[in-house]
Order: structure tokens, then C-alpha cells, then sequence
């Protein structure tokens, strides 16, 4: 049902195609963080990645910036209801990090976790065949640090909260085990074209 | 908590009852919930704006009022001058519309589980509103954590809630409350003069009678990291500090 009065901003021509169901866009770049943001030196940066409660392979931050670049420019969509078109990202493709360690999926499942105690679960098929990277750059510029610098996650398929800022690993997992915000309310995979906000969505 | 969450899928139609002015640009909704639910105070709602031809505008506000048995939720919201939502309801939303909103949402930015440590709260213009709920609950609920509100505002005519708060500092408990007023000097001596930094902060805290176990700290994102920053230099860590940003 139509709300009284209200007609809303519905400036030109949206190109609607890219604008998910509920999703409005932004100019800026909104935070949404649940502590405070982390202060992360490069020198103290490592990225693991684990087979279960295995570690398989540990890169320091000069090892990781030597694993070949990709470039996405992506649109990106917050469970808070703004979108924000053609964002510019450079870094590590999933895809490049498990061929540097010589892995090939062991399981369809990954949680991500990073420095702050946060983790996100997406599934294997979300993040390989080009579909994801560890982000290193934003529009040409190191990762701000409130936007997850030094590295984030970027699965910009999903809903943001996906892209973990300040990732500091990838762990294979048996079953597809929910993250820190899939705990506590969020949807399981989180697909916005599908309004998948929130758990029974 | 996954329960409680679980029932949130469903979006209702509430009818607005009051509408209350707090301060200049921040007034008070009060929305009668067709179906009731039970919300813990920090939680906000996903409101949904729906035009003629089925363009929907949504965005979260936090829940002011404490949980009770009331089907009324109070939600307060801030004018900002070229939004879409805000001034919609500012401007156009009178008593007795109706609007769309599901909830409660959020499981993290939530009052602790009943502990006797106390808890600081750091809030910023609207952000003030899940701390309200928070402080509301404490009274009404026989905890008797004891807790500190930093409240940072530009001036004394925009503190949000402040006959309320100036009223909870006299009458309830184990309740410090100061004020950091950026734009006009504080005149009441338990107040600061200009912005929150780390000395604000801390001596704050000290009017806590043991260091704080967590705290909560709401408001624009600028606010947030300097607030926050600020409960870090206090020697918290950083897993006790929830913060929740409300925009650029
Ligand atoms: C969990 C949570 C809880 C919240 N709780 C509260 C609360 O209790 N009270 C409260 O007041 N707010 C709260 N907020 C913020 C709220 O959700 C909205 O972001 C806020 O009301 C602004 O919405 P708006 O539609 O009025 O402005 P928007 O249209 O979203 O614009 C926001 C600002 O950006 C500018 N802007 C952005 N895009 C454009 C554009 N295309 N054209 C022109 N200007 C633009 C506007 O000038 C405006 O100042 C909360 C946010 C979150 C995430």
C-alpha cells in the first residue's frame, strides 16, 4: 500500500537494472562497523589460509602484494539500503591466492575471518572463477583503513556486509558454518537481487 | 536471539499516534504496532516508504522507547535537510498515517546480558536514541548496572531527550550524565565545553564507580571513531565496544 504523500527522490532516469529491490544510491561511501576500526600495520599483516582448523599456507603483507593483480570495477550494494555504482577495486583474486597455494577446494564452504574477531561465511562458487578478490586498492588508492585497510574481502555480488574488512584469512569449512553477523540476525547468503537481508528472507 | 530474530521477516502496517518535537530538527514517532513483538533495547527498525507507483524508499531507525508490554515504539528522527526519508516524515507524515516497518533488527548493538559491571554510553545527535532505550530499560528493569551517558550536542536546545535525562540524572541511581555542547560553552560544571576527545571520555568514565565492562557509542561515523578511539585509550577492549554509525 502506498504511503500518504509520499512521492520520494526518483531523480532521472535509474538505471534500474543495477538498483536491487529496496536499494537507493549514494555519492559518498557510508561505514558501518560494529567496534571500533582497526589500526593494522602492514608490518604486523599476515593472511592464512586454512583446510578446517588447519593452517595451509601464511603470506606476510610483501608476499601477498607480489601475487598477481586483478582490477573489477564493481557495483555494490549494502543491506542498509544504499547502492553505490562503478566502484573501482585492485588486488588479489581468490582464484590467484589458492593457485599460489597449490589448493584446489577442498570443500564448497569458506568462512572469512579477519583481524577485528569478525568472520562472514561464502561459498567456494561465490569467490573463485574471478567472482571475488582480496582488495588492496580502492579507486587507485591504498584501502582506506575505515573502509578495511590494509585488505577487505570484495564479493561484490553480495550484500557488502560479505566483504569483510580487514580479512586477515580464508578457512575451507565442512558445512557452510554461519558468520558473526549471520549469527546475529543476517541471512545466511545474502544475495540482493533476492532481498536476502535478513535470516528467513 | 535467533528466535527473536526470526520472526522479523514480516513487514506491518503501524499507525503513526505522536507525534512529539524533541529538539529543532529531531522529532518523536510514535508508532502503534498491529503485531507486537519483543525488542531488546539497542535495536532499530527497517522502515519502508512506498510512492503512488511502487517506488520504496527504506531505511533503519533505532528503537527509543525500552521494551514493555506496549504496542507503541517510539522511534526519533532527525531532519536532515536533503534526505528523502527523514524530511518525508518531518514534512508530510502526520497522526494517523500509516507506515511499513519490520523488526526488531540488529544482534549485536544490544544492552548486555544482566552483570553488574558498569556500562558507558557515548552518543551524538540522534544517535542518542538506542542509549535512551537503554537507559529507559534500566530503569524500569530492577538491574542495577550502573551507567554513564556522554551526550555530545551543539547546543543545549538540541539535546535530544534532555528534560528527561536532566530528570533520570536527579532520580535514578547509579546515573552520571554530562553533556559536551560543541557550539556554545556548557554553563552546568559537570558538563564540557567543545568536542568529545580521550580526556572527556575518561573523565567520564571516572564517575563510574568501577571501569566500564563494555560500552556503546552511536552517532555519525566521524563521531563514532573519535568516541570510540576514545573508549580504546581507556584501556577497554575492542571486542566491549559496540558502535553503531548512522551515515557519513
Ligand atoms: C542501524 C541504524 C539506526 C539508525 N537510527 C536512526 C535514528 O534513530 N534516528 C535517525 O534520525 N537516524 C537514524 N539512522 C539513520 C537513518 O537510517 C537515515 O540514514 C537518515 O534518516 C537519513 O535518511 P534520509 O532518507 O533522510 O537521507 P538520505 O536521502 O539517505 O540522504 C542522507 C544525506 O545524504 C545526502 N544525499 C545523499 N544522496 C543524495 C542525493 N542523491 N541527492 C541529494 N542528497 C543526497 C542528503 O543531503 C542527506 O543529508 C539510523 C541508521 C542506521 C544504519
Amino acid at each position: 500500500m502506498a504511503t500518504r504523500g509520499f512521492t520520494g527522490r526518483q531523480s532521472g532516469p535509474e538505471p534500474s537494472d543495477r538498483v536491487p529491490p529496496g536499494q537507493h544510491l549514494v555519492n559518498n561511501f557510508p561505514v558501518l562497523t560494529a567496534g571500533p576500526t582497526p589500526r593494522i600495520e602492514p608490518a604486523d599483516w599476515n593472511f592464512t589460509l586454512k583446510v578446517g582448523p588447519r593452517p595451509f599456507k601464511v603470506w606476510s603483507w610483501s608476499d601477498f602484494n607480489a601475487l598477481p593483480r586483478t582490477r573489477m570495477t564493481r557495483d555494490i550494494h549494502c543491506v542498509t539500503s544504499w547502492s553505490k555504482l562503478n566502484t573501482a577495486w585492485e588486488g588479489v583474486a581468490v582464484d590467484d591466492i589458492l593457485a599460489d597455494a597449490g589448493l584446489s577446494a577442498p570443500t564448497p564452504f569458506v568462512l572469512a575471518h579477519c583481524f577485528d574477531g569478525y568472520s562472514t561465511n561464502v561459498p567456494l562458487a561465490d569467490l573463485a572463477t574471478g567472482k571475488a578478490m582480496v582488495a588492496l586498492k580502492y579507486e587507485g588508492q591504498p584501502l582506506p583503513r575505515e573502509h578495511g585497510g590494509p585488505a577487505r574481502l570484495l564479493v561484490p555480488h553480495l550484500y557488502f556486509w560479505k566483504s569483510a574488512k580487514w580479512v586477515n584469512g580464508l578457512q575451507f569449512t565442512e558445512r557452510d558454518e554461519a558468520g558473526f553477523w549471520e549469527l546475529r540476525g543476517y541471512h545466511i547468503y545474502g544475495d540482493p537481487w533476492n532481498e536476502q537481508r535478513y535470516t528467513n528472507d | 536471539m535467533t528466535e527473536a530474530i526470526a520472526a522479523t521477516a514480516r513487514w506491518q502496517s503501524c499507525a503513526i499516534v505522536e507525534i512529539a518535537t524533541r529538539t529543532p530538527a529531531i522529532k518523536s514517532f510514535f508508532l502503534r504496532l498491529s503485531e507486537t513483538f519483543d525488542h531488546k533495547a539497542g535495536q532499530h527498525v527497517d522502515v519502508r516508504l512506498i510512492a503512488p507507483n511502487g517506488y520504496t524508499a527504506m531505511r533503519s531507525y533505532s528503537i527509543a522507547s525500552a521494551p514493555s508490554n506496549s504496542r507503541v515504539i517510539e522511534l526519533a528522527i532527525e531532519r536532515l535537510p536533503d534526505g528523502e526519508v527523514s524530511p518525508f516524515f518531518h514534512d508530510v507524515a502526520q497522526v494517523g498515517d500509516t507506515i511499513e516497518l519490520r523488526g526488531p533488527l540488529g544482534g549485536h548493538f544490544l544492552w548486555p546480558r544482566p552483570s553488574n559491571k558498569p556500562v558507558l554510553l557515548i552518543g551524538a545527535g540522534s544517535g542518542v536514541a538506542p542509549l535512551m532505550a537503554m537507559i529507559r530499560y534500566r530503569k524500569a528493569s530492577a538491574e542495577v548496572v550502573p551507567v554513564a551517558l556522554l551526550l555530545s550536542s551543539r547546543t543545549w536546545r538540541e539535546v535530544l531527550f534532555r528534560d528527561e535525562l536532566l530528570e533520570l540524572e536527579m532520580s535514578l541511581p547509579d546515573f552520571a550524565f554530562a553533556l559536551a555542547l560543541t557550539r556554545e560553552p556548557a554553563t552546568r560544571c559537570t558538563d564540557f565545553s567543545g568536542r568529545i576527545d580521550a580526556r572527556v571520555v575518561a573523565d567520564v568514565a571516572a564517575r563510574l564507580p568501577a571501569s566500564p565492562g563494555c560500552a556503546f557509542v552511536c552517532g555519525s561515523n566521524a563521531f563514532v571513531d573519535i568516541a570510540a578511539d576514545a573508549v580504546l585509550a581507556l584501556g577497554l577492549e575492542a571486542g566491549t565496544i559496540k558502535t553503531e554509525r548512522y551515515g557519513a
